[in-house]
């Protein structure tokens, strides 16, 4: 019997190109252990060829449950977890978070106590904006500048460490006050820096602003229009290099920010090289209210003396006298004495409104707390920016977005 | 409110050959090669620790030779990763510190679990917890990054103090103007 082979038709298959040539959309999952994705943010792409037609964030990798972790604690004891939400501003959380419990108690902190927290905030500020702009200008190809901003961060951190004893972590505000005064020639060591820094910020930012390779990448990438960002509600730097107005240190100005002056800087396109302008500019700007401050330093308590079942006695009265020291035994274990009620704050941190929601039902414990992260509304944005655009650009953007995952997923 | 729109200047021709780029990139990293480092070396050279440095958690002695913790526990309750375990103990009668009532019989810091907070030595009534300049902690296993009380002994050795309450209290009381 003659066997029977079958040949494939390989004249008939080329001719039908159509198939020959199908090509199909790839998925590729970027992250979480991506270097430009910042931490562990997942980006689940479908490409077409190098376009992506859909963006798909995901989320939680970082979930650490700090929401429900604060209704277990005492409002005093939840301030280090406040350090590892956006951990680029530790202090900017910190500030935030005391005035969130304050407002609750309706507590006013001195004007020194305050000015601190303004220099506090401001120096979070210029140090997150620095490394925000390193890690983009590295993403799209440029090292120096990564080296550069690490250089002066570390004279920030070395600032940081004299004020609140450590240089990541800061835990640095009570409710009430802070932990401790000013060192002795700290301010003259912060002006010392923001003398040098401003020179230095003029070099980073001159080796990136006319930059051909950086303005390739970055102008008309990623737009984000001003009534997308409204409708997003993206906050802080995004939302400014988009032309929206807002700011919460002139809207609605908390810790004595109306007494300084500065100028908020806005984008008129609302790509990738105008929220690199706005945080270029913003630094500046930090450095004139910071600058403002120190000159203006008011004397006074570093905390709220009068506030006696919230903020802890000094220590040399804890030792001295049994009524200190039992008070001293109650603000820790109960907790600042806090009334019943509800109240919402929120503050301009370097990478958007950061909000403390605290339900409380009176005592030293929060019954619920909310916490409102600028970093996790900003990526709302995500699929809508990126889509249509090259995976090489995807890059650039969340770079220019400059969000923290330690704060996104909290 | 004050705004500034930020300024976009498109490039100039110049600038868009990318020559001025690359002529003042050599010219950074030529000023770079002749620069001092601003680097350490650093198991060799130590970085300078500020006064107040929020170090390992240690116990301290007074300059008596009193351990001055009094086992009243606080710290384990403010503690917030809940890295502190105490046992407390009962002084014997017969020793010189007697007057004190009590001390802690142990007293353990998981230094796995310790975040370097500083809410112990803030809350401390007997400023007997402290965190000194020590920063870097490593160990084989689990168990040796326990600090056990002989060796937070160790670590912290003895601050002065300016108080003595202890000492004044006894003091008082035999001279018969005790509070009991
Ligand atoms: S420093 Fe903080 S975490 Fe460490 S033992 Fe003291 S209270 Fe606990
Ligand atoms: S170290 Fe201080 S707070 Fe802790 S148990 Fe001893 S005395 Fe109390």
């Amino acid at each position: 019997m003659a066997t029977e082979y079958a040949f494939p038709d390989n004249a008939a298959k080329t001719a039908d190109a159509s198939q020959e040539f199908q090509t199909e959309k790839m998925s590729v999952a970027m992250g979480p252990s991506h270097p430009s994705t910042h931490g562990v943010l997942r980006l689940n792409l479908d490409l077409d060829g190098e376009i992506v037609t859909k963006c798909d964030p995901v989320l939680g990798y970082l979930h650490r449950g700090d929401e429900k972790i604060a209704e277990n604690m005492t409002y005093n004891q939840f301030v280090p977890y406040t350090d590892r939400l956006d951990y680029l501003a530790p202090l900017a959380n910190n500030v935030a978070y005391a005035i969130a419990v304050e407002k609750l108690a309706n507590l006013e902190v001195p004007a020194r106590c305050q000015a601190i927290r303004v220099i506090c905030c401001e120096l979070a500020r210029i140090s997150s904006h620095l490394l925000g702009l390193g890690a983009f200008a590295m993403d799209v190809g440029a090292w120096t500048v990564f080296m550069y901003q690490f250089t002066e961060r570390e004279k920030l951190y070395k600032l940081f460490e004299e004020l609140t004893g450590a240089r990541f972590t800061t835990s640095y505000t009570r409710i009430g006050g802070v932990s401790r005064d000013m060192p002795e020639g700290w301010t003259d060591r912060v002006l010392a820096f923001c003398d040098q820094f401003l020179p230095i910020l003029d070099e980073m930012l001159e080796m990136l602003t006319r930059n051909k390779i950086f303005t390739d990448r970055t102008v008309d990438v990623g737009i984000i229009t001003k009534a997308e960002a409204i409708a997003y509600g993206l906050t802080g730097p995004n939302a400014r290099g988009s032309g929206v107005t807002v700011d919460l240190r002139k809207d609605r100005p908390y810790s004595g920010y109306e007494q300084y002056e500065f100028d908020v800087p806005v984008g008129t396109k609302g790509d990738c090289y105008d929220r690199y302008l706005c945080r270029g500019e913003e630094m500046k700007q930090s450095v004139r209210i910071v600058r403002q401050a120190i000159k203006n330093m008011p004397a006074g308590d570093y905390y709220a003396k009068d506030a006696v079942r919230i903020f802890a006695p000094p220590k040399a009265k804890v030792l001295t006298s049994m009524e200190e020291l039992i008070n001293n035994f109650m603000i820790v274990t109960e907790g600042p004495l806090m009334p019943a009620g509800e109240v919402y704050f929120e503050a301009e941190n370097p990478k958007g409104a950061l909000g403390f929601f605290v339900i409380s039902k009176g005592g030293g414990v929060p019954w619920r707390m909310k916490i409102r992260s600028p970093s996790f509304c900003n990526l709302s944005i995500l699929p809508k920016v990126c889509q249509n655009n090259l995976l090489s650009d995807v890059v650039a953007i969340l770079g220019s977005l400059d969000f923290v995952m330690g704060e996104c997923d909290r | 409110m004050a705004v500034i729109p930020v300024e976009r200047k498109p490039l100039t021709f110049a600038e868009r050959t990318y020559i001025p780029q690359i002529i003042s990139g050599l010219k950074t990293t030529l000023k770079h090669m002749v620069r001092k480092p601003i680097t350490l070396e650093y198991p060799e050279q130590r970085p300078e620790i500020p006064a107040g440095y929020r170090g390992v958690p240690t116990l301290v002695y007074d300059p008596n030779g009193r351990e001055k913790c009094v086992s009243c526990q606080l710290c384990e309750f403010v503690c917030p990763p809940k890295a502190i375990r105490i046992t407390p103990g009962e002084i014997p009668s017969d020793d010189p510190t007697a007057h004190v009532e009590k001390r802690p019989e142990e007293f353990k810091i998981d230094m796995l679990r310790c975040i370097y907070c500083g809410l112990c030595q803030e809350v401390c009534p007997e400023e007997a917890i402290w965190l000194q300049n020590q920063f870097s902690m490593s160990g084989y296993t689990r168990e040796e990054m326990v600090n056990d009380k002989k060796r937070l002994y160790e670590l912290g050795g003895t601050l002065p103090d300016a108080h003595f309450k202890w000492d004044k209290k006894k003091a008082a009381e035999e001279a018969g103007n005790g509070h009991h």
